[in-house]
C-alpha cells in the first residue's frame, strides 16, 4: 500500500544528505574545542605544580609562577561582581516585575543588547575615559573592574530576568491577594524563588569576566609586579594580560610556561562555565511547578 | 518564558495607598530597581559620550576624512603623521567576511541539526558544547593561533608566514559560531510545531518540512543571528591582535597579513601620549566601532521585531 515511488526514495535520499551534512557541521564545530583543550593540556600540563601557582614570576616573566596574576584576577572579578550584580539585578527587578510594554523599556532592552554587542575594546576607551581619567580613579583594580562591571552587566541581567519570570505569576497573585506590597511579593516570593537562577548568571559572569583582557590592559592591568595588591586603588598583574603580553611582548618565555598560563586560565573559565551550567540542569530537574 | 500577567499592576493603585512603613520601603525600592533598569541606557550613552568626549579634539582639528578613509598609510607616529584607516578597515572586513564564509553556514547547519534532528540528550549535550566553545576566552583563542594554527597553516600550505586572513579568520569563525547557532536555533524553535505537524501530514520529509517551512517563517531569525555574528567579529580584538600578523597591508590572498581597527587601538593605546593627536585618533576608530557596531545591532533588533508582527 506504501511502496515508495521514485519521488519518494529522491526525497528520502536528500533528507538524509541534509541530515548528514548538518551532523557533519555539528562534528566540524566541536572537534576543534576538544583538540584545543586537549593540545593546551598536554603542553601546558607539565608546567602545572604547587610552585607554579604559588610563587611570584622570576627572570623578567620567564620563569617562576603566576601567584600575582591569580590573585590579581581574583580582585578584578570580586570588585567587578561587587559592582555589577547589585546593578544588574536591580534592572532585572525592574524589567521582570515593573516594566511596562513601552519605549522606556524598548530602549533599555536595546541598550541591554548593545552593552553585550560593543566590542571589548571600546568598552576600554570608555573605561579609560571615564574611570581612569574623568573620575580619577587612575590606572587601577577599581577602573578597571568598574569596566569590567559594565560590560558584563547583560549577563547578570538577561540570567536574573529570565529566572525571575520563570516564577509562576500565581506565586505573586497569591501574596498579593495577603495584602502584600508589590516590593514584599519580590522579597519574600518571587527572590527565594528565583535565587539559585540569579546564582547561575553571577557564576556566568566571573566565568566572563575572569577571561577578558582589552577591557582591563589600559585600565588596570600591569605587565609585572611581584607585590599582591593591598587596595582597589593599586594596579595589578591579570591572567588574562599575563597570558597576552608574555605570548607576545615577553622574548625568551618557555613554550611551556605560556601553554601553562593559558591552561589554568582556560581551566578556571571552563570550570566556572561547567560549575554554572550543571547547577541549571540540577535546578531544572528540580523545578516543583 | 511566562510574562507575569498585567493584573498585578492593580498591586499600586490609590486603593493600596496605605502609608505605612512598607508602603514606604515599597516606593523607595521601586525607585531603586527603576534606576537600575534605566542604568543600561546611562552606560550605553556614557561609552558614546566618554569616548567621543577623548576624540572630539582630533575629529574637529585634524581629521582629514579623505586621508582617514582613503588612504592605508597610518603613520601616527612619524614626524608628519598621517591617519589613513582604510588598510584597518578592510583588515577588519577582510578577516570578518573570511571567518563568516566558514562560520554562517557551519552555524546555521548546527543549529538546525540541534533544532530539528537531535533529540533528548544529544540535543541537551550539544547545546552545552556550543555553550562551552562560547566561554573560551579571547586571549586563548589568540593564542591558539599564534601557537597551534600558525605553524599548522606554514606547513599545510607552505606560505612564509602563518599569522594571516585565514588563520584569524578561522579563528574569529569558531569564536562568531556560538552566538549565531544559538540565535538561530532560538529563532527555528519559534516556529510553531502545528507547521511542521502540517507539512508532515502533506507528506513532505523533514528536510523538505526545514526547507520549504521552517526555514522561510524563521527568516528573520536567521538573519538576525548571522547580523550578530557579523558584530561579534568586527568588535573581537585580542584573538585577532594575535592572530592576524597585525601588518598595515591591503590582502590580496588569505596568507597576507592585515591589520585590524580593534587590534589597532587595543596595540597602540598604551604607548600614546593622552590627548595628543594620535591619542584623539585611536578614540575616534573607537567612535567609529561604537557606531557600526550599534547599527549592526540596531539592524538586527528591528529585524527580529519583524518576527513578532507577522
Amino acid at each position: 500500500m506504501f511502496t515508495a515511488t521514485p519521488r519518494n526514495r529522491r526525497s528520502y535520499r536528500v533528507q538524509n544528505v541534509a541530515r548528514a551534512a548538518f551532523f557533519l557541521a555539528t562534528v566540524a564545530l566541536v572537534i576543534p574545542v576538544l583538540i584545543i583543550v586537549a593540545t593546551l593540556a598536554v603542553k601546558g600540563g607539565p608546567a602545572i605544580s604547587w610552585e607554579f601557582l604559588f610563587t611570584p614570576p622570576r627572570d623578567n616573566l620567564t620563569a617562576g609562577g603566576i601567584m600575582p596574576a591569580l590573585v590579581g584576577t581574583i580582585w578584578l572579578v570580586v570588585v567587578a561582581l561587587l559592582a555589577s550584580v547589585p546593578v544588574g539585578v536591580a534592572a532585572a527587578i525592574y524589567l521582570s516585575e515593573y516594566a511596562p510594554d513601552n519605549l522606556l523599556t524598548r530602549t533599555i532592552n536595546l541598550a541591554i543588547i548593545n552593552l553585550a554587542g560593543v566590542p571589548s575594546i571600546v568598552h576600554a576607551l570608555f573605561g579609560v575615559g571615564a574611570f581612569v581619567l574623568f573620575f580619577g580613579a587612575g590606572t587601577s583594580i577599581l577602573a578597571a573592574s568598574l569596566t569590567l562591571a559594565v560590560m558584563t552587566l547583560p549577563v547578570v541581567i538577561v540570567a536574573t530576568r529570565e529566572s525571575l519570570q520563570a516564577v509562576p505569576p500565581a506565586f505573586r497573585e497569591a501574596c498579593w491577594n495577603m495584602g502584600a506590597t508589590r516590593w514584599q511579593t519580590i522579597r519574600k516570593v518571587v527572590l527565594p524563588n528565583s535565587i539559585s537562577g540569579i546564582l547561575t548568571g553571577v557564576i556566568l559572569e566571573v566565568s566572563r569576566s575572569a577571561g577578558e583582557t582589552a577591557p582591563i590592559m589600559f585600565t588596570g592591568a600591569t605587565a609585572y609586579i611581584v607585590f599582591l595588591p593591598q587596595s582597589v586603588m593599586d594596579q595589578t598583574m591579570a591572567l588574562s594580560y599575563h597570558l597576552f603580553y608574555i605570548a607576545t611582548q615577553q622574548t625568551g618565555v618557555p613554550e611551556e610556561l605560556t601553554f601553562g598560563v593559558a591552561l589554568v586560565l582556560i581551566s578556571i573559565v571552563l570550570l566556572m562555565n561547567a560549575v554554572s551550567i550543571s547547577f541549571r540542569v540540577y535546578l531544572r530537574s528540580l523545578k516543583k511547578w | 518564558m511566562t510574562p507575569v500577567p498585567r493584573a498585578r499592576l492593580s498591586a499600586d493603585t490609590a486603593a493600596m495607598d496605605r502609608r505605612d512603613a512598607a508602603w514606604y520601603v515599597d516606593r523607595i525600592a521601586q525607585w531603586l530597581v527603576f534606576a537600575g533598569g534605566v542604568s543600561a541606557i546611562v552606560f550605553i550613552v556614557g561609552i558614546f559620550v566618554f569616548v567621543t568626549r577623548e576624540g572630539l579634539d582630533f575629529v574637529l582639528g585634524s581629521l582629514n576624512l579623505r586621508e582617514f578613509f582613503g588612504s592605508i598609510a597610518w603613520r601616527p607616529t612619524s614626524n608628519n603623521p598621517t591617519y589613513g584607516a582604510l588598510a584597518l578597515i578592510v583588515g577588519t572586513a577582510s578577516v570578518t567576511g573570511f571567518a563568516m564564509l566558514m562560520s554562517v553556514p557551519l552555524s546555521l547547519g548546527v543549529a538546525l541539526f540541534i533544532a530539528e534532528f537531535a533529540t533528548g540528550k544529544t540535543r541537551e549535550t550539544l547545546k552545552i558544547l556550543v555553550e562551552m566553545l562560547a566561554a573560551i576566552p579571547s586571549v586563548v583563542w589568540g593564542f591558539v593561533g599564534m601557537s597551534i594554527m600558525n605553524p599548522l597553516i606554514i606547513e599545510t600550505f607552505d606560505v612564509p608566514v602563518g599569522l594571516n586572513v585565514m588563520n584569524a579568520g578561522l579563528i574569529l569563525g569558531l569564536m562568531a559560531a556560538p552566538i549565531m547557532t544559538t540565535i538561530a536555533e532560538d529563532a527555528l524553535k519559534a516556529v510553531p510545531d502545528s507547521y511542521r505537524e502540517a507539512a508532515e501530514a502533506l507528506g513532505a520529509t523533514r528536510w523538505e518540512v526545514i526547507w520549504k517551512v521552517v526555514i522561510p517563517a524563521s527568516k528573520n531569525g536567521i538573519l538576525a543571528a548571522v547580523l550578530l555574528g557579523v558584530g561579534r567579529g568586527f568588535g573581537e580584538t585580542m584573538a585577532v591582535l594575535m592572530a592576524s600578523g597585525h601588518a598595515i597591508n591591503l590582502p590580496t590572498s588569505p596568507f597576507d597579513s592585515v591589520r585590524a581597527l580593534t587590534a589597532t587601538i587595543a596595540a597602540e593605546l598604551g604607548d600614546t601620549v593622552q590627548g595628543g593627536n594620535h591619542w584623539g585618533a585611536l578614540f575616534t576608530l573607537g567612535i567609529l566601532l561604537f557606531v557600526v557596531t550599534f547599527v549592526i545591532n540596531l539592524t538586527a533588533d528591528i529585524v527580529v521585531r519583524g518576527i513578532g508582527k507577522e
